[in-house]
Parts: structure tokens; sequence; C-alpha cells
């Protein structure tokens, strides 16, 4: 219980989440508050017509653009991150609880994997699929995140693995499943909700990069990532066009990151 | 005082262990030797399995020919029939992948399809411009993060070291290209118009003929890169000023200039090494980004641009290349830790 | 020195307070306490050094002629190592792992330029033999981990002694190592003190060892100095009820005596009672002393106590509290039988040739030095290991290697119980959580009923029923070690493997599980495997004991017949090297 109370006290908890808040509420509501629709043409392109952020390439609205520009983004960061961590948990959790030339041999394969920086791993997949939909977006950045969490998982993990109440449940002849589920799981839970945390910082800096790069899985379509590049050319005579979409994550990274390193303080304290 | 006092007038007879190892000049050697012939058999095997997921990504999920040949593709039949010969196609995918791979160990990395130009010749000249910029970020990185660090725990607590923590756990997160469109709508534009916002290059020209060019790219990596690494150095030494070896060379009256430097800094090195070699590790991915925003005629750049064009040999060429490279900067980190700590170095010998 | 008054503030809470304590050269003073009394800052404060967050706030400090607290932090620093020098805790963690020995060595010398390299290089290669090391190029370009526990701290005594300090704080110099190489480091350290004139204080939580090296001895609790004088007299007519406390709970080699530990457990600084700081856990309490603050009070011979009732305290007894050894003739009905255990890590084999035997209701303890293979033994019983040969039999009938591998039955007639009770406890579960667990797995009770057993657990361990709310992590390490034998008996066992289970603890804690133990086993004639290093321990606990040598039984018998005549060489020099209460007055100093 206290432990819940103090991580509501800790400022870069309370800060972090309202940050993060704001920003998903924005992607949330948005289109609610849009004053124009996201694909209507208020004036001429990369003026300071239609709403106070101006027009972007096509003369559409930078702010209205802005309000229905996050659902996407918000949404495949978040299920891209859950299917990462799943997936490296469950890979990492495996390994460390199995030891020997298990883990080795897994580990082994996970070097590898990690050999192919996130970014690579998408434009390899981009390489083959031009027109990526958005579920296999989620998957790709959800699968480059899966060796990284791996190791983090195995390595929080192999710190429990090893001490005596593990080794207490295992004399008493307690399933192999239970110990993981109850004697493992709840010590990796603040320190896995770290590392989803950082993920999440890190999930949408990639899928806004696919965006910015112009691989968005549906062209023209209001989106943060996309939106920083449709308007680079404006970058001189109408900087809003790119400015509102890049303040926007710049703010949700900084929120996110506030929240993944306060779990993670908390996480290094408990463990004393 | 009972306990047998005879016991100290002669040197013990140890009963516990002599744990010395007997290192020898030549057994140190043949001990490093095993250890490097031994991870570059692993780095060999990690970059041979990195080569065929490279080859399946590139060539089996999708077809290259109707990549490159578009709206033609329906209309030309002869056209796909050239393209296929040229390129192996109609061969099995395993027979496709041994004429790739050893064309690569023989030096030759295949023949761009957008125009028909070697790849190596298509890359060289990209390979050293990123190669420059990693350089100069890394040797603004190390030193910096370094100094912040130090400077944080020197004041650990106090308003320096908070700003310090604020900053860098405020930009640690923030993605590389957001950065840098910060940096130039800030620098480059609409505020100060200081920078050149892309880098222009004379054909043939190199990056480091044109330094103005290179500060916006190296600011934007150096901001992407050292506030995490700043951040973790600062936790590192100051859970090694907490240590017990530290207190205790307080209390044997040594200054604490001395105790920063002598006992303190000595063993965050191997972390300092480690961590580095994570950050260049993501700046051969993170440069693709970077590259991209400010046209930076590097392997990033490329990268991108023959992703756009189905240019399939360029991007396996590419990716073995960044492969390659976070593999050996990983050997090198992993050689280097052991060198620099003395326990890792002497039980090898052992 | 003389003199010495020292008040510390961390975080406007008083961790020690008028700490009144002098030491001439030549002279060891010994300082005792169990873990929160302050000893340790009061021992570092001799140097004008207090630990992150606390502060010196008032009183003296006369240190070999300087008054330290009138000195600038730069005049402070260097005093510090050449006129009064520190003898960490642990010197594993104390000597830098980057740095060769001989450049450690050096380092203060260099600092203050004392004499010229050469003689600085010199007088390093003449201290290193006579602690008993070396001094040879080759070891001086070790570095810390090449060297055993003992000649690390052989090391740490060279590079206080090499700057010819006059006065010495030695921090429980030896933790951590085994009773042979302890005996062997304190007589090195004796012989030095003496040598140089050097007045020490040595800080430590074991009356045994202060007993057989120290002249004088200051007795801490709760940042106080409650008892100080000459050694003999301090344990012969101990006049604070703490130091009888802390008297009764130690254990005795040639005599068992039924240890009693102190209720409660050591306040926290800002939680310290008003009046006599122990008056709440003391069983001479009377009205007054929760009010006044008792003043020290003379009993000749610089002996002093802090207490009120001195007058009116009973006299000191030391053997009323021995109880009978275990009589030879007992009938011995065999429960559990080992034959030819042997084990191996990798290609080095940690146990060879054991078996051993125990019966109903008997204590049996495995006595031997860290490496002797004692824990392993026990791990192999308990099932924790699963990688041996030979034969492990309940009742006649052979057990499989590992818990897993064995019968419900078998798992639940025997129940391990771990060394330390941070690491066996999983701090995010709930007591109650971690009660119920065993009482479902074996089919022992459920629902209501289980939990009425709980409690009942918890009240057999001298626990209260509001403990089962509460988490691992929020309980003290005695408590959550009476948690992890609660966990164990509500399996209904039969036998009990205890590893080290007190080593982790205070004196007095140690004491209080010990007699846990003695009622457990009499109310329910369970029986124990009772692993531990410490061979007085074994005395009270024990009706049998084996000692361990490399992973070789080396003596077998009635634990009374072993510690009056040994008949091995390895058990005669164990018990010699084995510090003891009584060394410093019954035989003769």
């Amino acid at each position: 219980m206290n432990r819940l109370a103090g991580l509501a006290r800790d400022p870069k908890i309370v800060i972090g989440s309202a940050i993060t808040l704001l920003v998903v509420l924005l992607g949330v509501l948005g289109p609610l508050l849009a004053p124009h629709g996201e694909f209507d043409i208020v004036g001429r392109p990369f003026t300071h017509e239609g709403s106070f952020l101006g027009t972007d390439y096509l003369g559409q609205d930078v702010l209205s653009r802005v309000l229905y520009g996050g659902r996407s983004i918000l949404l495949m960061s978040i299920l891209a991150t859950a299917l990462g961590m799943v997936v490296g948990v469950t890979y990492g959790v495996l390994a460390a609880y199995a030891g020997g030339w298990v883990d080795e041999l897994l580990m082994r394969t996970n070097d590898v994997l990690l050999a192919f920086p996130q970014i690579l791993v998408a434009l390899l997949v981009l390489s083959a699929v031009r027109q990526p939909s958005w579920w296999v977006i989620v998957l790709f950045v959800g699968l480059a995140h899966a060796p990284r969490v791996a190791r983090v998982a195995r390595g929080v993990a192999l710190t429990y693995v090893r001490r005596d109440f593990v080794a207490a449940a295992q004399a008493v002849g307690e399933k192999r499943w239970r110990i993981v589920a109850t004697e493992l799981g709840p010590n990796l839970v603040v320190p896995l909700l770290a590392e989803a945390g950082l993920r999440l910082t890190y999930s949408i800096g990639l899928i806004a990069g696919i965006g910015f790069l112009g691989f968005a899985a549906d062209p023209g379509a209001a989106d943060w990532g996309q939106m920083t590049n449709e308007n680079r050319l404006g970058l001189l005579v109408q900087p809003w066009g790119v400015l509102a979409p890049v303040l926007v994550i710049a703010l949700f990274t900084i929120g996110t990151n506030l929240i993944a390193d306060a779990l993670g303080s908390h996480a290094a304290q408990g463990d004393s | 005082m009972s306990t047998a006092a005879s016991h100290a007038a002669t040197p013990a007879p140890s009963p516990e262990p002599d744990r010395r190892d007997t290192a020898q000049g030549r057994s140190a050697g043949r001990a490093w030797t095993r250890w490097i012939l031994k991870r570059l058999g692993l780095a060999v095997l990690t970059l041979w399995v990195v080569s065929l997921i490279v080859f399946v990504a590139t060539s089996a999920l999708g077809d290259p020919v109707r990549a490159i040949l578009g709206k033609d593709f329906a209309v030309s039949p002869e056209r796909v029939a050239q393209i296929r010969a040229a390129m192996h196609l109609d061969e099995s995918l395993p027979q496709r992948y041994w004429i790739w791979l050893s064309g690569l160990l023989r030096g030759d990395l295949g023949t761009s399809i957008a125009n028909g130009v070697p790849v190596s010749e298509l890359i060289g000249a990209k390979v050293a411009n990123s190669a420059f910029l990693v350089l100069v970020v890394t040797l603004i990185m190390v030193p910096l993060s370094l100094g912040l660090a130090i400077l944080a725990a020197r004041h650990r607590g106090g308003p320096i070291d908070n700003a310090i923590q604020v900053v860098t756990l405020a930009l640690a997160g923030v993605p590389e290209f957001v950065t840098g469109i910060l940096l130039v709508s800030l620098l480059s534009t609409s505020v100060f118009h200081i920078l050149p916002a892309v880098t222009v290059l004379p054909a043939g020209a190199m990056v480091w003929q044109r330094p103005l060019g290179l500060i916006l790219p190296v600011a934007t990596l150096v901001i992407a890169v050292v506030p995490y690494l700043a951040r973790i150095l600062r936790s590192t030494l100051v859970e090694t000023m907490d240590s017990d070896y530290v207190e205790l060379a307080r209390l044997k009256g040594i200054p604490e200039r001395l105790v920063l430097r002598r006992h303190a800094l000595p063993n965050t090195l191997v972390p300092t090494v480690q961590v580095s070699a994570l950050q260049l590790a993501w700046l051969v991915g993170g440069v693709v980004l970077v590259e991209y925003l400010f046209n930076f005629p590097g392997i990033g750049a490329a990268l991108v641009d023959a992703v756009r064009n189905g240019d399939f040999p360029v991007v396996q060429a590419l990716a073995m290349v960044i492969a390659a490279v976070y593999i050996v900067v990983n050997l090198v980190a992993d050689a280097l830790s052991i060198l620099l700590t003395p326990r890792a170095r002497t039980e090898m010998v052992a | 020195m003389r003199g010495l008054e020292v008040g510390l503030v961390g975080r406007d809470v008083d961790v020690i307070d008028g700490v009144d304590l002098t030491i001439r050269p030549g002279e060891i003073v010994g300082l005792v306490g169990e873990s929160g009394s302050g000893k340790t800052t009061a021992g570092t404060a001799l140097l004008g050094y207090a630990r992150a967050g606390a502060a010196i706030v008032g009183g003296e400090l006369d240190v070999a002629g300087h008054e330290l607290r009138e000195l600038s932090p730069t005049q402070v620093r260097n005093i510090r190592g050449v006129d009064v020098a520190y003898v960490p805790q642990d010197p594993s963690s104390a000597l830098n792992p980057s740095i060769r020995v001989g450049r450690q060595l050096r380092e203060l010398l260099d600092l203050h330029d004392i004499g010229t390299p050469e003689e600085r290089d010199r007088r390093i290669r003449e201290i290193l033999p006579e602690v008993g090391l070396p001094g040879t190029d080759e070891f001086l370009a070790r570095y810390p981990h090449q060297m055993s526990g003992g000649q690390v701290q052989r090391v740490a005594l060279a590079m206080v002694f090499l700057p010819r300090p006059q006065v010495l704080v030695l921090d429980e110099p030896t933790t951590g190592l085994d009773v042979t190489t302890q005996g062997r480091v304190l007589a090195t350290l004796a012989e030095l003190c003496e040598r140089f004139s050097v007045a020490a204080l040595y800080v430590t939580h074991d009356l045994a060892v202060v007993a057989s090296i120290a002249d004088r001895v200051a007795v801490m609790y709760a940042g106080r100095v409650i008892e100080q004088g000459v050694t003999r007299d301090v344990f012969s007519s101990p006049s604070h009820p703490y130091t009888r406390a802390l008297l009764a709970a130690i254990p005795h080699l040639h005599r068992a005596f039924a240890l009693k530990g102190i209720p409660g457990s050591t306040p926290a600084p800002g939680r310290r009672p008003s009046g006599c700081r122990f008056h709440d856990r003391c069983r001479f309490v009377a009205e007054e002393c929760t009010t006044i603050d008792p003043p020290p009070v003379d009993l000749g011979n610089g002996h002093e106590a802090r207490c009120l009732r001195i007058a009116e305290l009973p006299p000191w007894d030391p053997d009323d509290r021995v109880v009978a050894d275990t009589a030879p003739d007992r009938v011995r009905e065999p429960l559990l039988s080992v034959s030819d255990l042997e084990v191996s890590y990798g290609r080095s084999t940690v146990v060879r040739d054991v078996s051993l035997d125990l019966a109903r209701s008997e204590i049996v303890a495995l006595v031997g030095e860290s490496g002797s293979g004692k824990t392993t033994i026990s791990r192999c019983v308990g099932g924790l290991h699963g990688d041996w040969r030979g034969r492990i039999s309940l009742d006649g009938v052979e057990l499989a290697p590992t818990a897993r591998a064995r019968t419900v039955e078998q798992r639940k007639r025997i129940q391990y119980v771990f060394q330390n009770p941070y690491q066996s406890l999983n701090p995010r579960r709930t007591i109650e959580q971690i009660l119920l667990r065993p009482l479902a797995l074996f089919g022992v009770a459920r629902g209501r009923q289980a939990r009425d057993r709980a409690a009942a657990l918890l009240e057999s361990v001298q626990l209260g029923p509001g403990v089962l709310s509460m988490r691992a992590g929020g309980l003290s390490g005695g408590e959550r070690q009476r948690v992890a034998i609660a966990r164990a008996l509500a399996a209904e066992p039969d036998l009990l493997v205890c590893d080290e289970i007190t080593s982790a603890l205070d004196v007095s804690i140690q004491a209080s599980i010990i007699d846990l133990l003695e009622g457990i086993k009499r109310e329910r004639g369970i029986s124990m495997l009772f692993v531990t290093h410490d061979l007085a321990l074994a005395r009270s606990v024990a009706d049998r004991m084996l000692v361990l040598q490399h992973g070789r039984l080396v003596e077998t018998g009635l634990t009374a017949q072993i510690l009056d005549h040994p008949q091995g060489p390895y058990t005669q020099e164990l018990i010699s090297h084995t510090p003891q209460l009584a060394a410093a007055f019954s035989d003769g100093g």
C-alpha cells in the first residue's frame, strides 16, 4: 500500500502523468474540439489563414489536423508497446527461470536480434512491404522492442530467481508456473512497468519517425509523424505545420519518460 | 590477550587457499588469443544469421521487380523477364542467397537496381561521411557526458545536480528527429538564421570539407545520446562515491579531489565504456532519421532512398554494414571492459 | 587522547549523544553494542567524520593532542590516517578493487611526503612480514581480489600502521572471517598495538572477541555508553541490566547455557524513549526509570554504569542459566540417515563420504568453517540441490535428489529454514499469504480454519496476529526469521533443516530464536539439522554435533564430549581459536 502512496507523491510521477494524460486527452478528444474537418481546405497552402496555427501544404488547417492526428499514432504506440512487452517479458523471464543451456541459447539468439537497430528493422520491413497497414507497423515496432525488453526482463528476473524465497517455494513442491506467477511476478511489476514506460517513449518516436520518413500507413490522413514530413518544405514560411506536431510528440515523450524514470528509481529502492 | 599470540610472530601458514593466479606472459597471450578467437567466431556466426534475416526480409517478402517497374510491371513482360534474369530471380531462394552471400564474401556487394552502379561504389563515400559524423559525435559525447556526470556527482543534491538531472531527464526520451526539427527551426529558420538547414555538397566533396553543415546534425545526435549516457554515468559515479573503499579513502584523509580522481573514476571506466558502446551502436541506426532530415549524404539517407526505390541490393548492403558495426562495437567494448577490470583481466588468464 | 564527548545529528535526530570515552596509549578499548546502538558512528567520530546525512554537532574530540572540533576540514584531513587511523569493517569491499595493493599501501606516505621514496618502499616491505604477509614485488603487484579474506584484512592492518598513528579505530575488522583466521588477525593486531603504543578503539558486536582482546570495554545502547570499565570487571560483575541481558544471550563453549533473548528491539534514532533508554525492555524497570535519565554511577576502578537501580539488582551469577548436556545413554530412534554423500560443483568435490544420522526429537549441529560443505549437505537433505551421489533416507525410505521428485508427504516432513531472512521471504507478499500457502499445499487446513492456524503459528513464534496483514518487507530481521520458522512449522514437519539461521541477526535476537527452537523441539518433538559456524552456539542448541573440514566429517559425537574433549587436531584448533568470554578472567588473561 505505502509503495503506491510513495509513487503517487513523487513529483516526477505527478508531472509525468499530467503531461501524458494531457497529450492522450488531446489525441482522444481532439476530433471533437477541432474547428475544421481533417481534410477540409481552409485557405491557400502555408499561410496564416485558417485557425491560429495556419495552413499546411494543401491548405488544410494545421490545428485541426494536430487534433485529429493523435488517435492513430497513440493507439499504435500503445499496442506496439504492449506487444513488445508481452513477447519480450515472456522470453526473458523464461530464459532466466530455465537457466543453464536454455538460457544460453535464448540469449545468444537474442544477441543476434539485437544487432538490428530498431529503425533498421522498420526499414527492412518497409523495403518489402511498401504500403504497410497500421497493424504491420504495430507488429514490427512491437517485435523490434521484444529483444531489448527480453534482455531487461531477464536481468530483473535473474536477481529474484536466485533468491531463497524461490528455493523455498521449490522445496515445498510449488508448481513452476505458480512460482513464476506468485513469487516472481509481484517483484517484477514495478521494474517492468518502468521498462514499459520507456518502450512507450521509444514506440511513439519510432512510429512518428516512420511517418516522418514518408512511410505512414494512411498517406494523406492526419498523423503527427506524417505531418512533419508533409510540411517540411514549408518550414521556412510556415513553421507551425511542422512545429505543432513535433512539440506534441516531444511533450508526450517527456511525460512518459518521467514516469518511466520514477518507476525505475522506485524499483531500485524497493529492492534494498 | 589470551588468543595464541604465538601465531603472529611467524608469517601465518595461510590456511586459506592462496587465490593468486600465476599469470605468466605467455599464458596471458594465449588466453587472450583464445578469447578473441571465440568472440570472433561468435561474431561471424551472428553476422551469418544476420545475413539470413536480411536476405529473407528483403528478397522473400516482396517482389522487387514489381517494386522497380511500378506501373510498367503489367504492360511490359519482356522488361520483367530481363530484370528477373539479371537478378537471378528465376533461381531458387537458397541459390539466390548463395549467389548473394558468396558475392558478399568476395567483397562484391551487387549492383544497384536504381542506376546500375556497383553498390560498393555507390555507398563508399556515404559510409565515410556517416562514419565521420558518428566519430565526431562520439568524440563530443564521451567527455561531455563524463563531465556532466562528474559535475552532478560532486554537487550531489545541490542546484547544479538538480538542473542537470531535470534537463537530461527531459531530453532523454525525445526522438532525435524531433530534436533536429526544433534545432532547425530555432537556428536556421524562423528565430535565428545562422546555420544551414540542410547539408549541400558539391559533387565529389566530403562532409568534412563543409564543417558548417555538420553542426546541426552533430548537435542533434549529441542531444540524443548525451542525456542518457550522462544520467547512467552520474548514478554509477554516485554509487561508487558511496562505496566502502571511497569512504575508507576519505577516512584516510585523502583530499576529495584525489578521492574522485584516483579512487572513484577508475571504477566507473567500465560502465562508461559499456554504455558508450550502447549509445554508439544506437547512433549507427540513429543517423537514419537525422541524415534524412538534414539531407546529409550518408548511409542513413541512402538507406531511406534505397527503401523507397526498392533498390534491395543497396538495402541489403547497408543493413549488413550497420549490423556489422554493432557487432564490432560490442566486441571492442567487451575487450576494453576486461582490460579495464583487474578482476576480469587476471581471472581470464587463470 | 583524553576526554571525548560527541553528539551527532542526522535530520534533527540524535544518533549518539553524550558519549564519554578515554583511551590511553597502548590500550585497547572495546566498544560493544548491537546494531542501531551507534557504535560505528562513535568510532568514525574519532576521525572527525560522519556519514552523509549526519554531522558532529557537539562535544569535544581531543585526539592525539588535537581538538578536532576546532580544526578546519583540511586540518582534520591531514590528521586522518597519520595521527588517527581507521580499519574498516569489510576490507574486501574497502580496498579499492582497481588499484594494486602496493600503490594503496603507499598512497598515504606519498600524500604526506613521509620519508624519501626509497624509505617508503622499505617501510612497506618491512611492515608486511610483521602482519604475516610477504613483502615481495609479486605480492605488492596484486589486486585485492587476488588475496584471501584474511590476507586482505592483514593488508588493511599494514596500511593503517604504516604512518605510525597514535590512535586507531577498528570497526568490526574480523566480521566475515573464519574463526581460525580471526584468531590470527586478532593476535597480530594486539601485538602491533602494544609495540607501537597505539590507543585503539575496537568497535564490535561480539562480546567474546572483546573479552579476548580489550583492556577495557564500553557497552553502548541506543546512542549511549551505558556501562564501561576494565574488561574483567564488566564481564565478571556486569551492573547494567542491558549488559547482563547481553551476556545472558551469549553461548559458551564449555557450558550449555539456556540462552535468553531481550524482548523488543533496539529503538532507532528518533524513536528512543525518555528517561533510561532501556526501560521499555528492562526486567528491573521501576517508575522513575521512565522519566529520569540515569547519571553514571561509579563502581570503583573506573567501572561505571548508567542505571538508577544498581543497588537493588540481584548479584550476577553467570551460571544460573546452565542446563544439563544431553545424557550419553539417551535412547535414539533414527529418523534421517545420510550415507556416502558426495557432491561436486563442476570439477571440484565439495562434500565427500559424509554419513550421518539423526534421531527423533534430536538436534544435530553441523559445524565447520566457510567452504566446509555444511550448507551443501543441508541443501541436499532439503532437496534444494539435486546433483549428488549417495543415499539419504527418511524413516528408512530413500529420498529422491530434488524436492520436486519427492512425494508430497516427504516434502511436508522435511522443512528448510534459510540463513538470510531478508532473502527467504518474498518482500511483496503478506505474511498471511506466506503462511497460508504451505497449509493449503500440504492439506493441513483451509479457509477460516487456515487463518486461525496461521495466527496460532505466529503466536508460537511469539508474534502477534497483527503481523498477518503486513508484508515481509516491513518486518525486522528477527521478525522475518520468526515468520520463516512459522512457515516451516505450518507444514507440521518431522525435521527442520536450519541453515545458519541466526548468523544474520544480533546476539540478543539470536538468543531468542534459539530459545524458540528449544521450545519447538520440547513441545512438538521435531528433529533439527542445525548448520552453524559457531561452536559455542552448538553447545547451547545441539544434542550431538558433526565437525566438517573441506567436505569431510572429521569428528562426530555428543556436543559436550566433542567440545570438552576434542580428539581430532582440527577440532582442537577450532576450539582454541574460538574467542571466549571467560578467557579474559577465568583463564587468567
